[in-house]
C-alpha cells in the first residue's frame, strides 16, 4: 500500500478533520485513522545523483530507463509538515508500526475492525486462496459457552479479541464434517456450522492493506500497480487498483494539454482533487465494504501551490513509450505528445520529496531506486507486505518472451484419460520434434527450458536437445482417486463428485487429490522464478498452463479452469505496457482435444448424458 | 544438481545458480554477524543448498591459544595484524577448497570485513574464481542491542573464560572501538556495482542493491523475515489416530480415544503456559484439525503442513508394504531421506513443500504447530540444524510437545510428554537394508500395533 499524500490533497485534506467522510483529509491519515488499515508506503524513487545522464535504452519498455521518481515525505500543509499530521493520525495503527514485530501487544491486528451494531471483531483472515473469506469471530453463537468457560463468553459488541470469541465457541459437540467441495474439515454444532475459528491457508495480514504508489509521472506507478494487482488477486487476495488519472479521464473526456496540470490552473485543481475524493472514496468502500483485502491508490503527486524546488531531471526517455500509449495522446503527433507530456512532468517535479530514512522512518514503504538497481524496505509489518516486497524486487522490465505449451499428446490422452504418467504417443513425439524445429527458429537468446517431474513433458523437452530443468511443482494437477479415469467413468464412479466439480471448477478438490486453487498455491514460486527470469519454455500440462495464463492475461478464478490450452500449440506471451501480448502458434501436428467446457447441466441430478455432453472425442 | 556439475544439463529443480556464492558479512563486533552466518547457513543447507561457514575468528583462536585483550586488535599492533591477515587468508584458502574441490554451493565468511579495502582484496578473490560475492552488512547504532548481544554470546566466549563479566564487556567494548575508526560502511553511491544487503537496527530497514541471481533473492527474502524477539515455537503432533492404532500409516483418519484425551491435555497445557498472542497452525487433516479444536482458540490450516503423501502406499501397515513392494521398502531403508514413495512424496519434496512454513514460522512469534510425524522431523531438523541423512529418523513420538527457544546461535529444546499413552510409531533403520533381505529382517524394527 502506499501513502501517497498528494500535495494537492494534503492542502485541503491537511486542514484538521479526521474522518473519511470529510471531504478534508489527508490521503495517507484517512485510511489509517478510519479504517484501521495499515500503511505501507511505496515509492520509485532515483538516487539523489538524478542528475546524471540517464541511462537511455531506446527499446526499453518504459520504466526501464532510469526513473526519477518523486519522493514524499515533506509535504507542507500551512507550513505544517505532513508527516506530523500522519503520524498523529497514524497513532493506533502506527502504535504497531513503532512497535514493530518486537512488539505483539501493540500490533494494529486485532485493534478491532470492531463493526459498530453487528458486534464482534474481526480476523481478517487473507488466507491464501481464500478470496474474501473472513473469520467472524463476532458470528460466533455466544451462547453457547459450555460450563466453566464463562470466561469466554464475549459481551456482544465488545469487540473482543478473536481469540475469545472462539473460545466461546468451542463446545463440546462440536463435530468435524468434510466439505464435499472442498475436502476441508469443517467444525459443526448440531448439525450446523460452527463460526470458522479455523482459516484455511496463512493469515496473510490481519487489517486490509492500503498500498500508496508514490512518484512522478512515467515512473512506471502504473505499471507497478496494475502488476502487483494481478499477482495478489492470483494468489487469491482480493485487490483492486484505483487510478486517480482514470478518475480523471472519466470526468473530463477530452484532455487538451499539460496546462490542466499547472498549479495555478485552478479549474484543474478542483477537478484532480475531486478525483482524489472520489477514488478514495472507492478505496474505503472496496476495503470496508466490499471485503477486498488490498487496495492500490495509483495517484501523481502534483501539488496546489508550486514549490520553488525544482529537482533537476536527466534527459527523459523513459516516459515515451509508457505515455504514449496512454489515452491522452490519442490525437496528438509522438512529437507534441512527447513535449506535452514533460511539460506536465514539470508541473509535478516542484513538490516532490522523497521517501526519507529518518523523516519516514515510522512508516512501513518500500523505495525502489532506478528500477530494480536497489531497494530500501523500511518496517516491512506483515506476511502480505513481505510478500510484496519479495515480489517487487523480482520483477523486472527486461523484454524478454515467455513460451508456455503442454506436453506432446500421450498415449492416455489418446484414451480420453486424465493424469497418470503415460508416455507420447507417435504425434506427441512428432510434436517434440516441431517444437524444437520451432525454438530454433525463434533464435532466442539464453532460453530456459523448464518441465514438470513427468515422462511426457520430459520426453518433449528431450527432444530440443537443449538443457532444461525439472520441477516438481510444475506437476499436472493431482486428481486423487480419478487418476487415469476418462470423464465417463468418473460420472460412473463418481457422479456426485463430478456435478461438484461442474459447479465450481476452481475450488473443487478431488478425493485424495487437488482443485485449482490448491495448483494456484503450488505454482507461486514458478510466477516468481519467471518473474526474475528472461526468456523461458515451460512445458508443462493443461491444468498448469491455465494457471500460469490466467497469471498472465489477469483472468479471474471464474474462467481459470476453462482457459482454452490446446495440445501443440505454443503459447507466446510478451509483456508489453500493462499488459501481455499473446501469439499462439499452433505447431501443425494434429492432436486429440482435451478441452471439456462448463455443461449447461450442473446439478447433482443430471442425466449421465447431461454430464457427458462437452467431453471430447476419444478413443 | 547444479549445471557445472552436471554436464548433461538436466535440473531435478530450479538452478539456484550456475556458479557459487561467496557471502560477506560486514559489520563492527557485537552486531549479530555470527548470528546470521550461522542461521543462514542451517537454512540454505536445509533447503538444499551446500553451504558452510567460515569464521575467522575462530581461525584466530586456533592459532592463537589464548585471548590477551584487545590490544591484539589495535590498528598498530603489528603482531595481532600480521596473524590476522593470515587466519583471514586461512579461512580464504578454506573458502576456495570447499567452493571449487568439495562442491560446496556457498561459503559465508564471518569477518568485520569493515573496510572498503578489505572488502575490494575479498572481492577481487571471489572474481578470480569465479565466484558471485555478495555482502551482507549488519549496522547497529541501539547500545541496548549491542550489549545484550555481548551479554549473550561475547560473555561465553573461549577469548573470556577467565575473566569476570565486568572486565570481559570492557574488553570487548575496546576491541570495537579498535575497528570504529576505519569502518567504512557500505555507500549507496560508492559500493554501487556491488551486490549487497544492508541491514540496520536488527531488522528496522534494509538497503538491498543488485540482487543477482534466484539464490541472493532468497537470501535476501530470508533476512527480511527473521527477528530477534524471544519467543518459542511448540510443535506437536496430532493426537494419536485411529490409524496409528492399527500401525497403518496416511489416510486420513479421525482421533481415537487417547487421541482426544490428549488433545484435552494439550488444550490444558497451553493454558498453563500462558503464552503471549499464541498463534495455532494445524494441516488440513482430520486429526490435526480436531486436536486444534479441543484448544478452542482460533487456528489457521495449511495444506503445506499435511503429512507426507505415501502414495500407494497410503493406508498400509509396515507389514503390507513389505509384502506388496518388498524392493520399495528396502529402497526407502538405503536412503529415506531421498526415497519417493510411488506417486507420493519423499523427505526432499517434503522439506521443499515446508519452506514457506518456516519463512512464516521465522516471521512469527509464538507459535503451535500441530503437524504429524514426517513433517515435524523436517521442522525440527531445520532448528536444531540436523543433517538430511539424520533428518527422517529424528524422534518425534505421539503426545509430546516440543518446545524450542532461539538461543544464542543455537535453539534449547524441552520435550514435554503430556502423559497420555499412545502407541510408538517410530521405525528405526534396519541393520539389513538389501533388497534380498528376507521379510523378517525388514520388519525387525516395525514398532508393535494392534
Amino acid at each position: 500500500m502506499y501513502y501517497s499524500v498528494s500535495g494537492f490533497l494534503n492542502q485541503r485534506l491537511l486542514t484538521g478533520r479526521g474522518t473519511l467522510l470529510s471531504p478534508t483529509i489527508p490521503v495517507g491519515s484517512i485510511v489509517i485513522s478510519l479504517c484501521g488499515l495499515t500503511v505501507l508506503a511505496a515509492e520509485s524513487a532515483v538516487p539523489s545523483r538524478a542528475h546524471q545522464p540517464p541511462r537511455v535504452a531506446e527499446d526499453c519498455p518504459r520504466w526501464k530507463e532510469p526513473r526519477i521518481h518523486v519522493p514524499l515525505s515533506r509535504l507542507r500543509c500551512e507550513g505544517r509538515p505532513v508527516k506530523t499530521r500522519v503520524s498523529r493520525v497514524a497513532c493506533p495503527q502506527a502504535g504497531g508500526a513503532a512497535g514493530w514485530r518486537r512488539d505483539g501487544a501493540a500490533r494494529p491486528a486485532h485493534l478491532a475492525r470492531a463493526a459498530g451494531g453487528s458486534g464482534g471483531s474481526r480476523l481478517w483472515g487473507a488466507a491464501a486462496g481464500l478470496r474474501g473469506r473472513r473469520l467472524r469471530g463476532g458470528q460466533l453463537p455466544a451462547g453457547r459457552a459450555g460450563p466453566g468457560r464463562a470466561e469466554g463468553a464475549a459481551p456482544p459488541g465488545a469487540g473482543r479479541r478473536p481469540r475469545m470469541a472462539a473460545a466461546a465457541a468451542a463446545s463440546p459437540s462440536r463435530e468435524l464434517t468434510q466439505n464435499p467441495l472442498q475436502k476441508t474439515w469443517e467444525p459443526y454444532d448440531n448439525g450446523l456450522p460452527a463460526g470458522h475459528s479455523a482459516q484455511r491457508g496463512v493469515c496473510m495480514t490481519n487489517c486490509p492493506t492500503l498500498i500508496v504508489m508514490v512518484g512522478l509521472p512515467a515512473r512506471g506507478k502504473t505499471y507497478i500497480s496494475k502488476k502487483l494487482t494481478r499477482y495478489l488477486n492470483w494468489i487469491g487476495v482480493p485487490t483492486k487498483e484505483f487510478n486517480v488519472g482514470q478518475y480523471r479521464r472519466d470526468l473530463v473526456k477530452k484532455y487538451k494539454s499539460f496546462e490542466f496540470f499547472l498549479p495555478d490552473n485552478e479549474e484543474g485543481l478542483k477537478i484532480r482533487k475531486q478525483c482524489a475524493l472520489a477514488a478514495l472514496n472507492d478505496v474505503r468502500q472496496y476495503l470496508s465494504e466490499e471485503n477486498g483485502h488490498v487496495a492500490v491508490f495509483d495517484a501523481t503527486n502534483t501539488t496546489r501551490e508550486r514549490r520553488e524546488t525544482i529537482y533537476k531531471f536527466g534527459e527523459e526517455n523513459g516516459y515515451k513509450q509508457v505515455k504514449l500509449g496512454s489515452p491522452d495522446y490519442v490525437d496528438c503527433s509522438n512529437d507534441e505528445a512527447t513535449e506535452d507530456f514533460m511539460k506536465r512532468i514539470e508541473c509535478y517535479k516542484n513538490s516532490y520529496e522523497t521517501l526519507d530514512e529518518t523523516l519516514d522512518k515510522d512508516l512501513s514503504y518500500i523505495k525502489i531506486m532506478d528500477v530494480g538497481r536497489s531497494y530500501l524496505v523500511n518496517r516491512v509489518m506483515d506476511h502480505i507486505q513481505s510478500r510484496i516486497v519479495y515480489y517487487l524486487m523480482n520483477i523486472h522490465v527486461t523484454p524478454r518472451s515467455i513460451y508456455l505449451c503442454r506436453h506432446g499428446e500421450s498415449e492416455l490422452n489418446l484414451k480420453g484419460r486424465i493424469g497418470g504418467d503415460p508416455g507420447l504417443s507417435v504425434r506427441g513425439k512428432e510434436f517434440a520434434k516441431s517444437l524444437a524445429q520451432f525454438i530454433n527458429e525463434q533464435n532466442i537468446k539464453d532460453l530456459k527450458v523448464w518441465t514438470s517431474q513427468m515422462k511426457r513433458t520430459i520426453q518433449t523437452a528431450e527432444a530440443l536437445g537443449v538443457p532444461y530443468e525439472q520441477w516438481k511443482v510444475l506437476n499436472e494437477i493431482d486428481a486423487g482417486v480419478c487418476e487415469e479415469m476418462t470423464y465417463e467413468e468418473i460420472q460412473e464412479n463418481y457422479p456426485l463428485e463430478f456435478a461438484l466439480r461442474d459447479q465450481d471448477k476452481y475450488r473443487y478438490r478431488y478425493p485424495k487429490g487437488e482443485s485449482y486453487e490448491d495448483l494456484v498455491q503450488r505454482l507461486e514460486p514458478v510466477i516468481m522464478e519467471l518473474e526474475r527470469q528472461e526468456n523461458v519454455l515451460v512445458i508443462c500440462h493443461q491444468a498448469v498452463m491455465r494457471c500460469l495464463l490466467a497469471y498472465f492475461l489477469d483472468k479471474p478464478a471464474e474462467q481459470l479452469p476453462y482457459l482454452k490450452c490446446p495440445l501443440h500449440t505454443v503459447l507466446k506471451l510478451t509483456p508489453v505496457a500493462y499488459g501481455c501480448k499473446v501469439e499462439s502458434i499452433f505447431l501443425n501436428v494434429e492432436a486429440v482435444n482435451t478441452h471439456r467446457d462448463k455443461p449447461e447441466n450442473v446439478g447433482v441430478d443430471r442425466s449421465r448424458e447431461e454430464a457427458l455432453r462437452t467431453v471430447p472425442n476419444h478413443l | 544438481m547444479w549445471g557445472r556439475r552436471r554436464p548433461q544439463g538436466r535440473h531435478r529443480r530450479v538452478c539456484m545458480t550456475n556458479c557459487p556464492t561467496l557471502i560477506v558479512m560486514v559489520g563492527l563486533p557485537a552486531r549479530g554477524k555470527t548470528y546470521i552466518s550461522k542461521k543462514l547457513t542451517r537454512y540454505l543447507n536445509w533447503i538444499g543448498v551446500p553451504t558452510k561457514e567460515f569464521n575467522v575468528g575462530q581461525y584466530r583462536r586456533d592459532l592463537v591459544k589464548k585471548y590477551k585483550s584487545f590490544e591484539f586488535f589495535l590498528p598498530d599492533n603489528e603482531e595481532g595484524l600480521k596473524i590476522r591477515k593470515q587466519c583471514a587468508l586461512a579461512a580464504l584458502n578454506d573458502v576456495r577448497q570447499y567452493l571449487s574441490e568439495e562442491n560446496g554451493h556457498v561459503a559465508v565468511f564471518d569477518a568485520t570485513n569493515t573496510t572498503r579495502e578489505r572488502r575490494e582484496t575479498i572481492y577481487k578473490f571471489g572474481e578470480e574464481n569465479g565466484y558471485k560475492t555478495f555482502f551482507v552488512e549488519s549496522v547497529c547504532v541501539d547500545p541496548e542491542v549491542i550489549a545484550a548481544n555481548i551479554v549473550q554470546v561475547k560473555l561465553g566466549s573461549p577469548d573470556y573464560v577467565d575473566c569476570s563479566n565486568d572486565e570481559a564487556t570492557e574488553d570487548f567494548m575496546k576491541r570495537i572501538e579498535c575497528y570504529k575508526n576505519s569502518y567504512e560502511t557500505l555507500d549507496e553511491t560508492l559500493d554501487k556495482d556491488l551486490s549487497y544487503i544492508k541491514i540496520m537496527d536488527v531488522g528496522r530497514s534494509y538497503l538491498v542493491n543488485r540482487v543477482m541471481d534466484h539464490i541472493q533473492s532468497r537470501i535476501v527474502y530470508y533476512l527480511m523475515n527473521i527477528h530477534v524477539t524471544p519467543r518459542s515455537i511448540y510443535l506437536c503432533r496430532h493426537g494419536e489416530s485411529e490409524l496409528n492404532l492399527k500401525g497403518r500409516i496416511g489416510g486420513d483418519p479421525g482421533l481415537s480415544v487417547r487421541g482426544k484425551e490428549f488433545a484435552k491435555s494439550l488444550a490444558q497445557f497451553i493454558n498453563e503456559q500462558n503464552i503471549k498472542d499464541l498463534k495455532v497452525w494445524t494441516s488440513q487433516m482430520k486429526r490435526t484439525i480436531q486436536t486444534a479444536e479441543a484448544l478452542g482458540v482460533p487456528y489457521e490450516q495449511w495444506k503445506v503442513l499435511n503429512e507426507i503423501d505415501a502414495g500407494v502406499c497410503e493406508e498400509m501397515t509396515y507389514e503390507e508394504i513389505q509384502e506388496n513392494y518388498p524392493l520399495e521398502f528396502a529402497l526407502r531403508d538405503q536412503d529415506k531421506y531421498r526415497y519417493r514413495y510411488p506417486k507420493g512424496e519423499s523427505y526432499e519434496d517434503l522439506v521443499q513443500r515446508l519452506e514457506p512454513v518456516i519463512m512464516e514460522l521465522e516471521r512469527q512469534e509464538n507459535v503451535l504447530v500441530i503437524c504429524h510425524q514426517a513433517v515435524m522431523r523436517c521442522l525440527l531438523a531445520y532448528f536444531l540444524d540436523k543433517p538430511a541423512e539424520q533428518l527422517p529418523y529424528l524422534k518425534c513420538p505421539l503426545h509430546t510437545v516440543l518446545k524450542l527457544t532461539p538461543v544464542a546461535y543455537g535453539c534449547k529444546v524441552e520435550s514435554i510428554f503430556l502423559n497420555v499413552e499412545a502407541v510408538n510409531t517410530h521405525r528405526d533403520k534396519p541393520e539389513n537394508v538389501g533388497v534380498d533381505r528376507s521379510r523378517e529382517e525388514a520388519l525387525r524394527t516395525v514398532p508393535n500395533h494392534l
